[in-house]
C-alpha cells in the first residue's frame, strides 16, 4: 500500500508536463503495423521512443518476421512504469524505455520475465541485468552550445571550462541557459542525479547556472527548438542521439561531450510480467541485439547500438550502470532530498 | 567369468566399494555444506557492510531523520552477483521509506551488530540484514531500523557450482578408490592363489609337507593341510608295508609247495597225476611271481617316495642286468644280445629301482619271445638323455595301448598263456616317472615289441 502510494507520488512528480497537461489515460502515439503476410502473431510494444525514430527498427523486425504484426505504443517513462507496476496486466509484451532507473526497479521488483539471449556473447555483461533487463543502445548525454556565444573563444572541453566560460562572460548566458527540470522530467532527474554522483563539479556548475537564471524544460525537443531559434545559448544534458540529427544542418550549434565525464544512457528492453506473447518479445530483443538489428538502430533510427569496443575507445563516456544503485535515486525521500538540494542551487532568486 | 557367490575377492571388493561410496558421499555433502556456508557468509559480509553504510548516512535534521542512501553501497550489492535488492528504513517504528512489506529479522532492535535471516519475500527468498540504531533529532534519540534484503541467486549459483565440482571430485575419488579396491583385493588374495597353485603343481605321489611361504592368516590352513598329508602318507605306507609283508609271507610257503609238488611229480606214476601236479606247479609259479612283483612294486613306491639321489652308472647297470638275465634267457632258448654299451653314462637316482625296472623289461622280453628268438639290449645317449631299448621278436602288442598296459594289474589281450601279474610295466612306468624320465612301449617293425626307457643324464 505504502509502496503504491510512493509510486503514485513518483508518477505525479515525473509525469507533470510543463503546462500541467497530464496525459492520464491516452498514449502519445498508438499504431499498428500489420503483418506483411498472413498474421501469425501480434507483438505489443510499449515504448518511450518516438514512433518516427523507431519505425526503421520495427520495419527491420517485420522484414525478418513477416508474419508478425506490431502494435507500437509510445508513452512517457513514468506512465510506462506505472502501467507495468500495476497489478492488472497492461496488455503489452515488451517495454522499451530510456528511463534506466524505472526499468531497473521493474526488474528488481520481479515484474520482468526472464529471457535467454540467443547470442549471450554479443551483449557485454554491463549491458544487462540478470536475464531480465537488456540494454540495446548507448547514448551519450552532451551539451549543445551556440557558436555565436563563444565569439572567438575556444569551445569548452569540460565542465570546468564551461564554468570558467560562464563566470567570465555571464552576459552571454544570462537567461539563455536551458536544462532539464528534474522535478518534471524523469530523464532530467536521472542525468542530474548521475552527474551529482560522478563528480562534485556538477554542484559548482549548478550554482553557476543558478546565478544566470536558467530556463527549465521537461523535454529535449523544446530545448533544442529554443536553441535553434536563438533563444538559448546553451542546452545542458541533452541526449546526443536525439540532438545530433536535429542540429546536423546547423554549423552554428556545437554538440560537446565534456571530457571530465559524459554520461552514457542505456536504452533498455524488458518483457513485463503478464506478457501475452513473451516468445515474440524474446524474438524482438534478440533482433535488437543481432547485427541486422544493430544496423537498423544505427543507420535507421540514429541510435548507437551497444558496443563495448566503442565505449572503451571513449574513456570519458560513463555508461550508467545497470545495478541496484539506480534504485537509490528512486527512493522518494532520497528524491526529495536531491530535489531540495538541486532547487537550492539552481533556483536562485 | 562368473565367480561363485561365496567369493572372498568379490566380498572384499564390494565392501571396499561400499566404504569408498560412503566416504565419497560424505565428502560431497560436507564440501557442499561448507560451500553453502561460505557463500552465505560472503553475502552476509557484503549485506552487513551495506547496511552499516546506510545507517551511517542517517542524520538528524530539522524535519526529523534525513535519509541519504549510499549509492555506492547499493551499487556494490550488485557487483558480485546481479541479485535483486530490497530495503526498508523504519523510523520510530513506522516505515519511512523503502519496501514496507520487507520482513525485518527478529531481534534486530537492540542489537549492535547486523542481524541476518533468510526470509520468504514475494516470489522469492531473501537474505536480509537488519541493523538498529538511533539518530538524534532535536536532542531526542529516535530509534531507526534499517533492513536490507538481497535475493540468493548468486549464492545459489556459487553453491551449485561448488556442488557440481564436489560431485565430480567425489566421483573421481570413488573411481580411484574402486581401482584401488580391485588392486587391493587382488594383492590381498594373491597368497591364497599362490598356495593353491603350489599345491596344484605337486605330482600325484608328492606327499611332502607343504613348504610354501604363507602369510600368518594362512598358516592354520597350511598346518591343517600338512596334518592331512601326514595322515594320508602314514595310511599309504601302512598299506604298502602290508602288501610287502603279505607278499613276502606268501612267497616262502609257495616255494615249499612248489618243491614238494616237483618231488611228487617225479614220483607220480599215472599220467593223470602228473598232469595235475604240473598244473599245481604252474599255478604256484604264477602266484609266486605275482607276490614277487607286488613286493617289487611296494618297494618301488616306498623308495620313490624316499627320493634316493645317488649317481648311478647306467652302463654298468645295463651290463649287470644283461649278465644276470642271461641264465633265465638260456632256459627258454632265447639269446640275450647286449649291444656294445656306451661307457660312462650316469644318471641320478636309485640304483635298486632302476635295476628292478630293467629286470622287469628284460624279463618281459624273454617271456614273450619264441624259442630260438633274440632279445637285444642297448644303451645310447641322445642329447641330455640316455635311452635304454629292449627289443624282442615276440608276439607284439596286438594293438593294445602302451599307456594302458602300464596301469596296475592290466595285461595285454594276447598273453593269457604266459604267467604274469600285470604289475611289471606299472613298476617300469613308476620308476621312469620317479627319475624324471619316460617310458614307451611300441610295436617293432618286422614283428615284436620294443620297450624304451629314457632317463635324464646327470
Amino acid at each position: 500500500m505504502r509502496q503504491a502510494l510512493a509510486a503514485l507520488g513518483l508518477i505525479a512528480a515525473l509525469a507533470v508536463a510543463p503546462l500541467g497537461a497530464v496525459r492520464a489515460q491516452g498514449f502519445e502515439d498508438d499504431r499498428l503495423f500489420p503483418a506483411a503476410g498472413p498474421e501469425q502473431g501480434r507483438l505489443a510494444i510499449l515504448s518511450t521512443t518516438d514512433t518516427e525514430v523507431f519505425a526503421p527498427v520495427l520495419q527491420g523486425f517485420q522484414d525478418a518476421n513477416p508474419g508478425i504484426a506490431l502494435r507500437y505504443t509510445v508513452t512517457g517513462s513514468a506512465d510506462l512504469y506505472a502501467l507495468l507496476a500495476a497489478d492488472a496486466p497492461a496488455g503489452f509484451d515488451l517495454a522499451i524505455s530510456s528511463a534506466m532507473d524505472l526499468q531497473m526497479k521493474l526488474a528488481n521488483d520481479g515484474l520482468a520475465l526472464p529471457h535467454a539471449l540467443a547470442q549471450p556473447a554479443a551483449l557485454p555483461r554491463w549491458a544487462r541485468w540478470q536475464d531480465r533487463l537488456f540494454a540495446f543502445t548507448q547514448e551519450p548525454v552532451g551539451i549543445l552550445l551556440s557558436r555565436a556565444a563563444l565569439g572567438d573563444l575556444p569551445p569548452p572541453r569540460s565542465r570546468q571550462d564551461l564554468i570558467a566560460l560562464m563566470r567570465d562572460h555571464p552576459e552571454r548566458f544570462d537567461r539563455r541557459i536551458g536544462t532539464y527540470d528534474p522535478r518534471a522530467s524523469g530523464a532530467g532527474y536521472l542525468f542530474a542525479a548521475q552527474d551529482a554522483r560522478l563528480s562534485d563539479t556538477f554542484w559548482r556548475l549548478a550554482e553557476q547556472m543558478g546565478g544566470l537564471h536558467p530556463r527549465l524544460y521537461s523535454g529535449t525537443a523544446d530545448m533544442i527548438a529554443d536553441l535553434a531559434a536563438g533563444e538559448l545559448t546553451l542546452a545542458y544534458n541533452v541526449l546526443g542521439s536525439y540532438a545530433a540529427p536535429r542540429v546536423a544542418d546547423r554549423p552554428d550549434i556545437l554538440l560537446i561531450e565534456p571530457q571530465d565525464h559524459t554520461l552514457t544512457l542505456l536504452r533498455t528492453a524488458l518483457i513485463p510480467r503478464g506478457a501475452a506473447r513473451p516468445d515474440l518479445a524474446s524474438a524482438f530483443i534478440d533482433y535488437l541485439l543481432s547485427s541486422a538489428g544493430r544496423t537498423a538502430l544505427r543507420d535507421g533510427a540514429g541510435l548507437p547500438p551497444v558496443d563495448g569496443a566503442a565505449l572503451a575507445r571513449a574513456p570519458h563516456h560513463r555508461a550508467i550502470r545497470l545495478d541496484p544503485g539506480l534504485l537509490v535515486f528512486l527512493d522518494p525521500l532520497q528524491r526529495q532530498r536531491f530535489i531540495a538540494e538541486w532547487s537550492a542551487a539552481l533556483l536562485q532568486p | 567369468m562368473n565367480r561363485p557367490p561365496g567369493s572372498l575377492r568379490r566380498r572384499l571388493i564390494w565392501q571396499l566399494l561400499a566404504l569408498a561410496a560412503v566416504l565419497s558421499l560424505v565428502m560431497y555433502l560436507s564440501i557442499r555444506a561448507v560451500a553453502r556456508q561460505a557463500a552465505e557468509a560472503g553475502q552476509d559480509a557484503v549485506l552487513g557492510a551495506a547496511v552499516f553504510a546506510i545507517v551511517e548516512d542517517l542524520r538528524g535534521g530539522p524535519d526529523g531523520v534525513e535519509i541519504d542512501l549510499p549509492y555506492d553501497a547499493f551499487s556494490m550489492l550488485g557487483s558480485v552477483s546481479q541479485d535483486r535488492v530490497f530495503y526498508r528504513i523504519d523510523v520510530s517504528g513506522t516505515t519511512a521509506t523503502g519496501y514496507a512489506d520487507l520482513p525485518v529479522p527478529e531481534g534486530a532492535a537492540g542489537a549492535a551488530e547486523p542481524v541476518f535471516a533468510t526470509v520468504p519475500f514475494r516470489d522469492t527468498d531473501l537474505r536480509v540484514a537488519a541493523l538498529a540504531s538511533s539518530v538524534l533529532v532535536d536532542r531526542r534519540s529516535v530509534p531507526v531500523v534499517v533492513a536490507l534484503g538481497q535475493t540468493r541467486q548468486g549464492q545459489e549459483v556459487i553453491a551449485a557450482r561448488t556442488a557440481a565440482r564436489a560431485a565430480s571430485l567425489g566421483l573421481g575419488f570413488f573411481a580411484l578408490a574402486a581401482a584401488l579396491a580391485l588392486v587391493t583385493a587382488g594383492s590381498a588374495l594373491r597368497p591364497v592363489d599362490r598356495l593353491a597353485a603350489a599345491v596344484r603343481r605337486r605330482g600325484p605321489r608328492d606327499l611332502r609337507p607343504v613348504d610354501h611361504p604363507t602369510p600368518q592368516e594362512l598358516r592354520p590352513l597350511v598346518l591343517a593341510l600338512d596334518g592331512l598329508i601326514t595322515r594320508l602318507r602314514t595310511t599309504l605306507d601302512r598299506t604298502e608295508t602290508l602288501i610287502a609283508e603279505a607278499a613276502h609271507h606268501i612267497r616262502t610257503p609257495l616255494a615249499t609247495v612248489r618243491a614238494r609238488a616237483e618231488i611228487a611229480l617225479r614220483q607220480a606214476e599215472t599220467p593223470e597225476a602228473r598232469e595235475a601236479l604240473r598244473r599245481v606247479i604252474r599255478a604256484v609259479e604264477e602266484s609266486a611271481r605275482s607276490a614277487s612283483q607286488l613286493l617289487d612294486h611296494a618297494t618301488v613306491i616306498h623308495r620313490s617316495e624316499r627320493r634316493v639321489d645317488d649317481r648311478v652308472d647306467l652302463s654298468a647297470l645295463v651290463g649287470r642286468v644283461a649278465t644276470a638275465m642271461t641264465a633265465t634267457a638260456e632256459l627258454r632258448d632265447v639269446t640275450l644280445a647286449a649291444a656294445p654299451v656306451a661307457p660312462g653314462l650316469v644318471t641320478r637316482g636309485d640304483a635298486v629301482l632302476l635295476e628292478s625296472a630293467l629286470r622287469n623289461l628284460v624279463d618281459n622280453a624273454v617271456k614273450y619271445s619264441e624259442a630260438e628268438g633274440e632279445v637285444s639290449l642297448s644303451l645310447t645317449a641322445g642329447g641330455r638323455e640316455a635311452e635304454i631299448a629292449i627289443a624282442d621278436r615276440g608276439r607284439g602288442l596286438s594293438g593294445a595301448d602302451a599307456a594302458g598296459l602300464a596301469e596296475r594289474f592290466r595285461r595285454g589281450p594276447n598273453v593269457g598263456d604266459v604267467i604274469g601279474s600285470g604289475l611289471g610295466l606299472t613298476i617300469v612306468g613308476e620308476v621312469a616317472a620317479a627319475h624324471g624320465g619316460r617310458f614307451a612301449l611300441e610295436e617293432r617293425e618286422g614283428g615284436g615289441t620294443c620297450a624304451r626307457l629314457w632317463l635324464p643324464l646327470a
